[in-house]
């Protein structure tokens, strides 16, 4: 895939830090605002595919390569797990047994310090999310079936 | 209630223009405001959180990914529609219609909460002690990351099996594969 014009370019080269930091503070302010590690993390990968459309595949893989994609894919998924089975180990036996604030009671509501392990589910479910969407649509626009350009005939 | 029917109105015509076009990329971008109409239906039942989730994975997810993926010699589709085809699906879904309207006259109002009926319900438990017990401000997500947090490892599971898939299958070796079936 090629990149669009320098239009595009331009516009997008600033529109991408924006897009990255507003999906930053859906993740991070999840507990608080609207919002949450799902949508947050499908607004990180949109700011990474939009530098897909403008500039071609070929710069995103240079910033953002699948190996790296994958291992933050993985990181998410054992961050969760692991906050999962630290409930597990603390107190209570049970499955996402919110310890820190159960505990510890750190943090007042309503500020960005509380809600226990609450923002960092919300950091590790937007980390999967992301990476992941990005893996998909990296994998769906290197492939080609042959039978595409048969069809056309 | 009146800006609920227009929605509809809109999602209905939106729906019916997705289907019926002979453009790819305007069918999608169809699909697109389908989804736009549904989260600002979320947002007038005030459900931000659920509009939100809904805007970025339909309209920007859907719009970008099939933009991203589409390949460009493949926009428009030719060829009708099988007669047989069509009386099936219409004999269908007019018997899902008929189903649905008896469902829709057992349930309450809409935008009616239907938890709001049982005064022991979980939900109500965990709309007054929410704050107490978690801490966060946000109560939709004292649910699905506290209360209910094994929905949303078994949501991270789904995704993470996908991926597997979609990784496996659409590998450059796998292309090769295709090419030389040896």
């Amino acid at each position: 895939m090629k990149g669009m014009t320098v239009i595009v370019k331009t516009i997008s080269s600033w529109v991408k830090v924006l897009i990255f930091l507003f999906g930053i503070y859906i993740v991070i302010f999840g507990h608080l605002t609207p919002g949450g590690g799902f949508a947050g993390g499908v607004i990180l990968a949109s700011s990474y595919v939009l530098l897909m459309l403008a500039f071609g595949r070929e710069f995103v893989e240079k910033n953002l390569s699948l190996g790296v994609a994958s291992k933050l894919d993985c990181v998410g998924a054992l961050l969760f797990a692991a906050i999962a089975l630290f409930g597990m180990a603390y107190g209570a036996a049970s499955f996402f047994y919110n310890f820190l604030q159960q505990q510890y009671q750190y943090g007042q509501p309503l500020k960005l310090a509380s809600a226990g392990t609450i923002p960092l589910s919300n950091i590790a479910i937007g980390l999967k999310v992301g990476a992941s969407l990005f893996m998909v649509i990296l994998a769906l626009s290197t492939f080609r079936p042959n039978g595409s350009v048969e069809q056309k005939e | 209630m009146a800006i609920f029917y227009i929605l509809l109105l809109f999602v209905i015509i939106a729906a019916i223009i997705a289907v019926e076009t002979d453009n790819l990329l305007s069918s999608v971008i169809c699909v697109g405001a389908i989804g736009f109409g549904g989260s600002l239906m979320f947002l007038f039942l005030r459900a931000p959180d659920i509009a939100i989730t809904q805007i970025v994975v339909e309209v920007l997810g859907l719009i970008i990914l099939i933009r991203a993926t589409i390949a460009r010699d493949l926009t428009f589709i030719t060829g009708d529609r099988e007669f047989f085809g069509m009386v099936v699906s219409m004999v269908i879904i007019f018997t899902i219609g008929l189903a649905a309207i008896r469902v829709f006259e057992t349930l309450p109002h809409f935008g009616v909460p239907i938890f709001a009926m049982v005064p022991e319900a979980a939900s109500q438990t965990y709309i007054s002690q929410g704050l107490q017990k978690t801490g966060a401000a946000n109560i939709v997500s004292s649910v699905i990351l506290d209360f209910r947090a094994y929905d949303t490892l078994g949501e991270a599971t789904v995704l993470f099996t996908s991926i597997i898939g979609a990784t496996v299958i659409l590998r450059k070796k796998c292309k090769k594969l295709l090419e030389d079936p040896d």
